[in-house]
């Protein structure tokens, strides 16, 4: 039975009354404490089940290309043909020098398949989780960290692009490589809170993916990662107001041996505290409704 | 000590029409002051359960009948804390393992073994757990070396010995279960029918709704009666599956 015990303390916390707006109650105080209490314990418990969440993280993959013969590694190649065919369209387009271009480019794309992967995925976290989430009693997060360790498998997947990119060129990141993993984890607990918070939203407003999913496409072009920012010239400084940005930056500096910019670990960092606070607000909320409107 | 005490439960569906489901219709609402974007406000509710008040304790085995609709799945989910009641309290103690769909997670392309661990691990049991129960689950289900090529090749009665061995291998305090579960041949279901038995008699407390006035019974001893979400009568389970058959 120890083993058992994520589930049973789970299953033994009180879950408080409620009323359809939470407003009504009387006992307003200790309402919205225990539906904090229990956001927090569902936060909690998720992570604690991490074994579950690697598997099915896993199985999502392999379900995939379960019977292909390169299996995962289709990521890999298919990203591979992207970005040497649009390096070579590009740099020709903006006539740039493909030793720094290309290396920059498959960085970029890669990062932002990281990015826009957790985005557009967080959308559908609960809707895609429905038959789960109403036949057992899981923590809901145990769907976000599924959905992030996907994503991050994925960039792994994509990642060998890059080392064999940077074997070409003769890339070295050097120290400042060490910095992959501060900048992961930063996209990662974004992630997180945008899964939440989009998941939810979206479970009950049901335009909400459609409406993420184009503005994600735009952001794509908005941001720098088929163009270079110093293309900008002395308009430079826009794109200082682009997160995307800064979450592309914290990680491609330091694959090409440069230390990001000050400004985009303020921002990054700033974007995470301040989202999960939001976010965690509006989980502790709304988390009991989530198996009424999936 | 198992227990389960529900109060004054209500459980109210939300229904939301297309219109409502809207983001831009419910911003257009707020931006109006309400006067263009009415269909938000004419939200309807289905009253699933109303005021259910319930009491159970170790060695209780309760039986939920009751027509089509009347909430018996819907009790089931807020035993299992997958409903979070709009009102009223519950109180559960223990833990839970909720039977509703035993195929819930299958990879049909994993093979049976790989099946069993995952299977095995959204019922709450640890990798080393099914270590140690792989081998009375593999024996159980019969299914010898089809246990390591991949379930998509099973046949549907194959598929359900696998998916009922796993289930019937936790050990939880309070069980709930949604229509029993009926496998394969008849030979399987003598078989299954003992399994089973061990099964619910290792749980503390056990809530099963099922159509099956025999079946609830033989295996349960009080009973619930549901009628349009609330509880119309409760007690001994003669008693109530006595009136159930009179009255409905």
């Amino acid at each position: 039975m120890e083993n058992n015990e994520g589930k049973e303390s789970h299953s033994s916390t009180e879950v408080a009354a409620q009323d359809g707006l939470g407003l009504l109650d009387k006992d307003m105080s200790n309402g919205s404490q225990t539906s904090v209490k229990l956001a927090l314990c569902d936060l909690w418990l998720g992570i604690s089940q991490w074994r579950l969440w690697i598997l099915l993280g896993w199985q999502d993959i392999r379900q995939r290309y379960r019977r292909s013969l390169l299996g995962p590694f289709w990521l890999t190649l298919s990203m591979a043909i992207m970005v040497g065919a649009l390096s070579f369209l590009y740099g020709a387009l903006f006539s740039l020098d493909l030793d720094d271009y290309l290396p920059f480019l498959c960085l970029g794309f890669i990062v932002w398949g990281l990015i826009s992967g957790i985005v557009t995925d967080g959308c559908v976290v609960f809707i895609g989780s429905e038959a789960f989430i109403k036949q057992i009693s899981l923590p809901l997060s145990v769907y976000v960290y599924r959905l992030i360790w996907r994503n991050l498998i994925i960039f792994g997947h994509n990642m060998v692009v890059f080392v064999v990119v940077a074997c070409i060129f003769s890339i070295w990141p050097g120290w400042s490589g060490l910095l992959l993993l501060p900048g992961l984890i930063l996209i990662c607990a974004t992630g997180g809170w945008v899964c939440l918070l989009l998941g939810l939203i979206s479970a009950r407003f049901r335009d909400v993916p459609q409406l993420v999913a184009s503005f994600i496409q735009v952001a794509f072009f908005l941001t720098p990662i088929i163009w270079k920012p110093e293309l900008l010239g002395d308009r430079f400084g826009i794109v200082d107001f682009n997160p995307f940005y800064h979450f592309v930056e914290i990680i491609r500096q330091p694959m090409l041996g440069n230390m990001p910019d000050n400004t985009s670990w303020l921002v990054t960092i700033g974007f995470t505290a301040l989202g999960w606070i939001l976010t965690f607000l509006i989980f502790s909320r709304f988390r009991g409704r989530i198996a009424y409107w999936v | 000590m198992a227990s389960i005490h529900l109060r004054n439960v209500d459980v109210d569906f939300p229904l939301y029409s297309g219109a409502s489901r809207s983001l831009k219709t419910s911003l257009l609402h707020l931006g109006s002051g309400g006067r263009i974007g009415r269909t938000v406000s004419d939200r309807m509710c289905v009253q699933a359960l109303t005021k259910v008040s319930l009491q159970l304790k170790d060695g209780d085995r309760l039986g939920i009948i009751g027509p089509n609709g009347s909430g018996k799945t819907t009790l089931l989910r807020v035993l299992s804390s997958i409903y979070e009641p709009s009102a009223g309290q519950v109180f559960i103690e223990g833990s839970v393992a909720s039977l509703f769909d035993v195929a819930l997670g299958m990879d049909t392309e994993g093979t049976g073994y790989e099946n069993i661990t995952l299977r095995g691990m959204l019922l709450g049991l640890s990798r080393s757990e099914i270590e140690k129960k792989v081998h009375d689950i593999a024996e159980f289900t019969e299914l010898g070396d089809y246990l390591s090529i991949p379930v998509r090749t099973y046949s549907s009665g194959m598929l359900l010995r696998l998916a009922f061995a796993v289930c019937t291998s936790v050990e939880p305090e309070i069980l709930l279960m949604d229509e029993w579960i009926g496998v394969g041949d008849a030979r399987f279901l003598e078989k299954a029918r003992v399994r089973l038995d061990d099964f619910v008699h290792g749980s503390s407390i056990l809530a099963l709704a099922s159509h099956s006035n025999d079946l609830i019974r033989q295996v349960c001893n009080k009973a619930v009666l549901m009628d349009k979400g609330s509880v119309s009568a409760f007690g001994e389970v003669k008693e109530i599956i006595e009136y159930y058959e009179q009255n409905y």
